[in-house]
């Protein structure tokens, strides 16, 4: 709460001045949240951070002073990236922000023209090494590109000769999900961080802080349960939490049941009758099955996922069988993720598997 | 007059039909005044606007119902005006980016950003938030979905987003990261059974229960469709009978009658022809992987199994060079072609073995 109530975005503060009562009763004068929880518990410092070890050192250092090299950082979603350059960049420049920092994401208009002009011209600022209070300051200013994998090669290309020639004062910093969308030139004059799927136990300390502070109270098991939810995702883990709390009914201790529906998790049995239904060899039992799924409205993307982990592991397959289901499953998740057809992409695993017992 | 479909659409969470559990846990969820961005999905006719539109109602009051429908303007970096059709009350405004086509990430950039900086808290002081509904976000282009991954976060603090698509695995993982997801699963057959006799009931009319289950079948579990049945039924015949017939809807038997046509002959003339009627129903607005799905499905009645993994095979390949590609037709072609090939030669085939 503490660090919220100091939060410096100016639409967050005056949210607070709402009252509100309290649904619990227990803490009377603790005050409605204006935000989500995801955003209420974004790191301010980068200390707050959880893992991501590399990164914060070199960041620290710079807050200690020292010079900073042009980074890029890429994983996957909800693993403290965005979170961890912009508390950084306050904690380096601290009332210079506006200044120093120039934060472009996929929202912004970062076309070649952009990177020409609006980038260019920012990087071209002189930067002093002294505030105007007379305290010492980094002599540089850091331009963010967050997101940074939607933008054009084009656009990239043209950054290339903005990063040469203003490296005297500014400093890159690219945030991106998928690094392989980045240009070898650019990544080769970047310092690589790769963020990892967060650990089990540093996400259970995380959800186990926000609990004491909201006073949530949740079962032991609920806990592992989340975690394997999210993936490794933070922000699916808080938002879960904050969910299974809101949509309880006068409050109480959050179970490992109240998780299952709202995570979109496909029930086992499922798997197991897609198995059998192919086992069977009946293609107008497959295609009931298929359509009974899409009604249940399972994302077919998370079905094939399942999938995959349940035939990897399952005591009657072949390695035979195995491999042609899994091929077959790969290219079936591709095709889904860039925009295939999930009636397509799960019938045609389902005739590739008919036919694997057929052998 | 308004259809029976909007007519009877429940109002509020505690009227809903069925999923009763889920509207409970709605309902607590509004009433705790604040909830994160939120993502209804499942198959079309299920209820998620319905859902959306009772949460809101509990938010803010019988306020939202009070709509205008009013046309805004936007302008792309290219100064290429596009006008929207947005639906909007005093709290939420609801918006189909997809209308903008390949403009979409301008209009829902700009969209947010106006709503979020225009807000007036409302002078009770509960709400401080207004909400954005986009629907069928599964259809926003890559562009589009990258582009709202910050804005959702920045604005959060007054402005809500509550997405509503049909399938998830077309929302990139790091939106989905942002959203609490809520399942519409659609309605079992006994449940249409229900609504369809309380519908009947409340426009002082009796149906048999063997009719209502038949369109209850028929109508694929989209309860929308259903309504929208028994409404044309009862156009057709009253008083209504068991048996009486209930009307295809005119495309389907369309692409029936063109699947039909590609299984009697294969031919270039013929695919000549089948393209004629796959541009007409495209013209229509039927979705071209409703297209492939439909064309699938009656295609591989007469196929063996090793042929029906074949078809299956093929109709992958070509839906997602389509959904990739921007000429439609010439994949939905390029698959029949395809398709006719294989069949042919299946056909001469297993001629020959009964020759022998
Ligand atoms: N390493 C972390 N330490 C502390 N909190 C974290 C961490 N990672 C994620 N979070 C929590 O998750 C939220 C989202 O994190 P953040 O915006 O930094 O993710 P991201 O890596 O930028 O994801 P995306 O790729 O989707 O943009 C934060 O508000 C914070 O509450
Ligand atoms: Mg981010």
């Amino acid at each position: 709460m503490q660090a919220f109530l100091k939060s410096d975005r100016p639409s967050l503060s005056a949210g607070t001045s709402l009252s509100s009562e309290d649904h619990t009763g227990q803490t009377a004068h603790r005050r409605k949240p204006p935000a989500p929880w995801v955003e209420k518990y974004r790191p301010r410092s980068i200390n707050e951070i959880v893992e991501q070890k590399e990164v914060v050192s070199v960041l620290q250092k710079c807050i200690d002073g020292a010079d900073l090299p042009n980074m890029l950082l890429y994983g996957p979603p909800g693993t403290g990236k965005t979170s961890i350059v912009l508390a950084a960049a306050r904690q380096i420049f601290g009332d210079l922000y506006k200044e120093r920092i120039l934060e472009l994401n996929a929202s912004d208009e970062r076309g070649i023209d952009v990177v020409r002009s609006k980038i260019k011209s920012f990087a071209q600022l002189t930067a002093s090494s002294i505030r105007p209070d007379g305290k010492p300051c980094p002599p540089f200013k850091i331009i963010i590109l967050d997101e940074a994998d939607s933008m054009t090669h084009a656009a990239q290309a043209a950054l290339r000769r903005t990063m040469e020639k203003e490296s005297r004062s500014t400093r890159f910093c690219l945030v991106c999900n998928y690094v392989s969308r980045i240009i070898e030139p650019i990544t080769s004059r970047c310092t690589k961080f790769r963020f990892k799927p967060l650990n089990e136990d540093k996400i259970i300390d995380r959800l186990q802080f926000i609990c004491q502070r909201e006073c949530v109270e949740m079962e032991t098991n609920a806990y592992g349960r989340i975690v394997e939810i999210s993936g490794g995702d933070l922000r699916r883990a808080i938002t879960l939490l904050q969910s299974c709390q809101m949509l309880k009914k006068g409050g109480g201790k959050i179970m490992e049941d109240d998780l299952l529906e709202i995570s979109g998790v496909v029930p086992q049995r499922y798997l197991v009758e897609f198995l059998s239904v192919c086992r069977s060899g009946n293609y107008s039992k497959l295609d009931e099955f298929v359509q009974d799924l899409s009604f249940e409205a399972y994302s077919i993307g998370q079905v094939l996922e399942q999938f995959n982990e349940f035939v990897l592991t399952h005591p009657d397959l072949s390695s035979d069988q195995k491999s042609v289901i899994c091929d077959k499953l790969g290219e079936c998740m591709f095709r889904l993720q860039e925009g295939g057809s999930e009636y397509l992409q799960i019938m045609d695993l389902g005739c590739t598997t008919i036919l694997a017992f057929k052998k | 007059m308004a259809l029976w479909v909007d007519k009877y659409r429940p109002r509020e969470l505690s009227k809903l039909d069925y999923h009763k559990n889920q509207a409970e846990q709605l309902k607590n969820l509004s009433q705790q005044g604040d909830f994160p961005h939120l993502m209804f999905y499942g198959p079309s006719g299920a209820g998620k606007k319905t859902r959306i539109m009772c949460l809101l109602r509990e938010l803010y009051g019988t306020g939202v119902e009070r709509l205008r429908n009013e046309t805004m303007t936007f302008t792309t970096p290219s100064n290429r005006k596009i006008e929207i059709m947005t639906v909007s009350s005093n709290y939420h405004l609801e918006v189909n980016p997809s209308d903008a086509g390949i403009y979409d990430r301008v209009v829902v950039i700009d969209l947010i950003k106006q709503v979020a900086q225009t807000h007036q808290i409302d002078p009770s002081g509960q709400h401080d938030f207004k909400v954005i509904i986009l629907s069928e976000v599964d259809e926003l282009t890559k562009d589009a979905q990258h582009a709202l991954r910050r804005t959702m976060e920045k604005y959060v603090a007054t402005c809500r987003i509550i997405l509503s698509v049909n399938s998830t695995s077309r929302v990139i993982p790091a939106i989905r990261s942002r959203c609490l997801g809520i399942r519409v699963s659609a309605p079992k057959v006994d449940e249409i059974v229900t609504i369809l006799n309380n519908v009947c009931r409340r426009e002082s009319l009796t149906v048999p229960e063997e009719l209502a289950r038949r369109i209850a079948e028929k109508s694929e579990r989209n309860l929308r469709r259903a309504i929208l049945m028994l409404e044309a039924c009862k156009v057709q015949q009253y008083p209504f009978t068991a048996k009486q017939e209930i009307a295809d809807l005119d495309w389907q038997m369309y692409l029936k009658e063109t699947a039909n046509q590609i299984i009697l002959e294969q031919s270039p003339s013929r695919l000549e022809k089948v393209r004629e009627r796959l541009y007409e129903l495209l013209s229509q607005g039927i979705p071209p992987d409703i297209i492939f799905k439909g064309l699938v499905q009656d295609l591989v009645k007469n196929c063996d199994m090793s042929l029906k993994a074949k078809t299956l095979e093929f109709a992958c390949l070509y839906e997602h060079r389509m959904q990739n590609g921007s000429k439609h037709i010439f994949h939905l072609e390029a698959f029949v072609a395809q398709f006719m090939n294989i069949y042919k030669k299946f056909m001469s085939e297993t001629i020959m073995m009964d020759e022998f």
